[in-house]
């Protein structure tokens, strides 16, 4: 049996495995899950990952959950080229760092955007006090002045001059809020810079294809059947607001 | 090799104990943050995410406990044994998915329960309403249940027979809602049960010495009163709750 990545590609952490398979030749079956549809509540997806979210793989008889263990899985599995998780102990605690620091940070401050300023109004109509959307926003601008200052500096990507699991992780996770419409590269040019040096190292066909759906939001949210996505108000609410 | 740490902090804690029971050489540099030392300006050359723990080996510097206890492993072939972190591929998959799951799961509300009963009311004089308060602890239990039946599940230890650094990210972290008087263990067997075996791969000493201050979080008012830290951190509180 192949590798069956089960993914939705609005999903940051899906984008990243879902590039990283494909710029590496590596054979798998896409198995498609619908997370706005809630298609990660059903019986058979619940087999694979009891924790119901995606991405999630299963290799044989080995399911495996979280991006990142994905990623460094497939890595491994693969051996896939040394820049992507480098073997040298320094350059590979850099990546490390970088995939430990996002989650609460450049992941957390992405989505929430990405929430606030679309999905919670638009589909299911609840209107974001101001001062929650400015707090939302403080804290996105935060992330990305670590990443330019701290992870990214002078150098052409995180771990250096070779694009890394790190770049991968984190240009996924930028690019949630530009699909809310709000562009983060516009006033940013050393890292709309570095979003050019990933997306052609990965391959722009690749890259523009993983973004197509996220890219389509706004258009997305207007045809949208909002129905199975109330039952979740209460907890998305709880979550964000 | 330097270590910047607060055993207040739960990552310094995994840290600390890994380099502890494992004898790397290291000196231990503390940051108190019951002193808002992380905001100093030394610190801030140190590392400008102002946060703990802190590795510096040489002139290289690394932040982000998940990668330092990573970097140790790999550095310290002879001193650390392989079932820290497995070098069996799914083994070490296990490891790296509860890794990467916890920082926004028992972390993340681990972490706020322990503000909400040991911080927040010290700063503000006033206790965190109830309906938060009972969301927090909700949303911990959550966390524990998933930790239950999904990374632990029958196995000894979370990647299979052996105790891994998953094991003990996992304990650090489930011990700071403990030490603000919370028993998460009680009433959960087969949690307890856990615990006293990844204390005993520490070692029971070495886990106790570590885990004193946080065990003795009632004394925190005090410290941040003769600290002057009181104003500091009311508006940081006040964002918490926004």
């Amino acid at each position: 049996m192949a590798l069956e990545l089960y993914l939705d590609l609005f999903s940051q952490p899906c984008r990243s495995v879902y590039i990283f398979a494909r710029t590496n030749s590596i054979p798998f079956d896409l198995r498609k899950v619908s997370l706005l549809q809630g298609e990660q509540y059903g019986e058979e997806f619940g087999r694979i990952n009891m924790m119901r979210k995606a991405p999630a793989i299963r290799d044989g008889d080995f399911c495996l959950a979280e991006s990142v263990a994905i990623l460094q899985y497939l890595a491994e599995k693969f051996q896939t080229p040394d820049h992507w998780y480098p073997r040298d102990l320094q350059q590979r605690a850099r990546v490390n760092e970088y995939l430990s620091w996002q989650h609460t940070a450049v992941r957390a401050h992405g989505s929430k955007i990405y929430w606030l300023r679309l999905l919670i109004p638009k589909i299911l109509g609840v209107e974001v006090p101001q001062d929650k959307m400015d707090a939302a926003l403080e804290d996105l601008n935060g992330s990305l002045k670590l990443v330019e200052e701290k992870f990214l500096q002078d150098r052409p990507f995180i771990a250096g001059d070779h694009i890394s699991l790190a770049d991968l992780v984190a240009i996924v996770e930028i690019m949630q809020p530009v699909g809310s419409g709000l562009d983060v590269f516009e006033s940013r040019p050393r890292l709309a810079a570095w979003r050019e040096r990933v997306r052609v190292a990965v391959g722009t066909e690749l890259f523009d294809e993983a973004h197509q759906e996220i890219l389509a939001s706004q258009e997305m949210v207007k045809d949208m059947d909002a129905s199975k996505m109330q039952v979740f108000k209460p907890k998305i609410l709880k979550l964000f607001l | 090799m330097e270590l910047y740490l607060d055993l207040h902090s739960q990552p310094c804690r995994s840290v600390y104990l890994l380099a502890k029971k494992t004898d790397i050489p290291f000196h231990f540099k503390l940051v108190d943050l019951s002193a808002g030392q992380q905001h100093g300006e030394e610190f801030g050359k140190v590392s400008m995410v102002r946060k703990v723990p802190v590795m510096k080996d040489g002139n290289f510097i690394l932040t982000e406990s998940v990668a330092i206890l990573q970097y140790m492993v790999e550095k310290f072939p002879r001193l650390v044994p392989g079932h820290w972190y497995p070098s069996d591929l799914q083994r070490r998959a296990r490891v790296n998915e509860f890794l990467s799951w916890q920082h926004t799961a028992l972390r993340a509300h681990g972490s706020k329960v322990f503000w909400f009963r040991a911080v927040v009311p010290v700063v503000t004089g006033v206790a965190v309403p109830k309906e938060k308060m009972d969301s927090a602890v909700e949303d911990l239990k959550g966390s524990l249940e998933v930790f239950q039946n999904k990374f632990l599940q029958d196995g000894s230890f979370i990647a299979g027979e052996e105790v891994s650094l998953a094991d003990l990210v996992a304990l650090v972290e489930i011990m700071q809602p403990v030490g603000t008087g919370l028993d998460v263990f009680e009433g959960r067997p087969v949690l307890s049960a856990w615990r006293e075996r990844v204390k005993k791969e520490i070692g029971e000493e070495l886990f106790d010495e570590a885990h004193q201050s946080i065990m003795n979080v009632d004394r925190l008012a005090k410290t941040f009163q003769d600290n002057g830290m009181l104003e500091f951190l009311k508006p940081r509180i006040q964002k918490m709750f926004t």
